[in-house]
């Protein structure tokens, strides 16, 4: 079996969304415990440390690189399986089943990573994309990330945007961190149960850490 | 439970055939005795309607005892109706009430096209079937039962899989019309014992080739299928089938 025809079959299809899925929730570990610096509460000292240090790290940088492409490849994988998804029913039910059997948070996936996109894209043409462009995309000069969110966070509508791609994020989590591991072909009941327990943990943990972050900056609770 | 007498407003889905053009019909059924099957008050609303000079009902059913899968009704937006574990035959009129309205609909995807009224063409789980849910043995003079030891849990989970029925509820309720409830539990029973042992790679790989090409779509988890299934087929068993499906796929040498 060639490997193209793995990666287009339905299973294999999952196996790619359930691996990228779990390689950013790594990512976003790492993203949270950095940008937690800020709440040392310095002046921006020890989370511009940070910054600087995953900015001008010739490794890092290729790290980001395969990020990106994880980014990629969940977001594209995700969009096409959602369409054909969709064809596989022309003519739909009068009632619907609704939450009978599913949670609705489970069976929106698509609706929740298009919200998360949506974020995404605002989110890095904040930090990312100004920051990366004054460094020329390679190794110049970084701007001061830490003034930056203090200016970005004074304005309501983007602390309320960010917030909004939190909650989406925490329900996109709530169902793809064990639906990943289902994927990938846990069955054992005992690891699936711990797998459950830390899948709702990580989800309500680590957006509400995120969540907090503008709302921080934006109720003056760090200066 | 004591026995009462109802009167139902049934919308059904009426399609002369699979080319033309479905849609609903209103019939109002009158003295629905409580101690009913589901399918009896069709064919109760059948006779009347076949009185009248008007086309009966099409709906499949067979055994009527709740083991052969045949029977297939979307009711109120539930397959097989609102019972747990349960097909439409064994669904009893006692759970409804005198003046209710039943929206009764076929099992909806591409991939089970409607062949008249109620009735569709199931048989692409035929052909997955077909394409490698079975063991290749030796005829001949039977084998001694119990020849081949097999582990007690692995015995029952194998059991608790092949209680599928193929009526294809898990097809009806998941929102991506996905099979893998179905097919994961016919892999299963096959895979977890050792009969089944010789054929395993090319097994998963085949049917799931074969679900593909019949239009299904993909599981997505969301366990809809595990809520409607009659037979209480776990999900777990999909889980085995994407392990079984990637370790035969990673070690396949072919192309």
């Amino acid at each position: 079996m060639k490997w193209s025809e793995i990666f287009t079959s339905s299973v294999g299809k999952k196996w790619i969304i359930a691996l990228t899925g779990l390689f950013l929730i790594t990512f976003l570990i790492v993203h949270a415990g950095l940008n937690a610096c800020i709440w040392v509460n310095d002046g921006g000292t020890m989370f511009n440390a940070g910054a600087h240090f995953m900015g001008s790290t010739v490794v890092i940088r290729i790290v980001e690189v395969g990020l990106m492409l994880g980014f990629v490849l969940h977001i594209v994988q995700g969009i096409m399986l959602e369409i054909q998804n969709r064809r596989t029913r022309k003519i739909g039910y009068a009632v619907a089943m609704g939450n009978k059997g599913s949670k609705w948070y489970s069976r929106s996936m698509g609706l929740l990573g298009t919200l998360i996109l949506i974020f995404l894209v605002i989110h890095l043409s904040h930090f990312w994309i100004p920051n990366r462009s004054n460094q020329g995309w390679l190794l110049g000069e970084e701007i001061n990330l830490y003034e930056r969110m203090k200016i970005t966070f004074q304005e309501l509508w983007v602390v309320i945007v960010y917030v909004v791609g939190c909650i989406s994020l925490a329900w996109h989590l709530l169902h793809g961190f064990q639906s990943a591991f289902r994927t990938i072909g846990v069955t054992n009941k005992k690891y699936l149960k711990m797998l459950n327990a830390l899948g709702t943990g990580f989800s309500i943990i680590v957006p509400f850490v995120f969540a907090l972050m503008p709302i921080s900056f934006y109720l003056g609770w760090i200066k | 439970m004591e026995n009462y007498n109802m009167n139902l407003t049934l919308k059904v889905w009426r399609q002369k055939n699979s080319a033309e053009k479905g849609g609903f019909q209103t019939y109002q059924v009158k003295n629905v005795s409580s101690e009913m099957s589901f399918l009896e008050m069709i064919d109760v609303l059948n006779e009347d309607l076949i009185n009248e000079g008007k086309d009966p009902i099409a709906f499949d059913h067979d055994c009527r005892e709740g083991i052969c899968g045949m029977c297939s009704m979307y009711i109120n937006g539930r397959p097989h109706g609102p019972w747990q574990n349960n097909t439409v035959c064994q669904l009893h009129m006692r759970a409804y009430k005198d003046g209710d309205t039943i929206v009764v609909e076929p099992w909806r995807a591409n991939a089970f096209p409607v062949i008249k009224d109620l009735m569709v063409d199931r048989s692409a789980f035929d052909r997955i079937i077909q394409a490698g849910g079975y063991i290749s043995v030796n005829t001949g003079s039977p084998v001694d039962a119990n020849a081949i030891p097999i582990e007690k849990d692995k015995a029952d989970a194998a059991f608790a899989a092949a209680a599928c029925i193929g009526c294809g509820a898990c097809v009806a309720a998941c929102k991506n019309s996905s099979a893998m409830l179905f097919l994961s539990a016919k892999a299963s029973h096959l895979a977890l014992l050792p009969q089944g042992a010789p054929e395993r790679k090319s097994r998963a790989l085949a049917m799931v080739a074969q679900m593909d090409k019949e239009g299904f779509g993909s599981c997505t988890n969301t366990g809809a299928c595990e809520a409607v299934c009659p037979k209480g087929i776990s999900i777990e068993n999909i889980a085995r089938l994407n392990r079984e499906y990637m370790c035969a796929a990673a070690v396949s040498d072919k192309g």
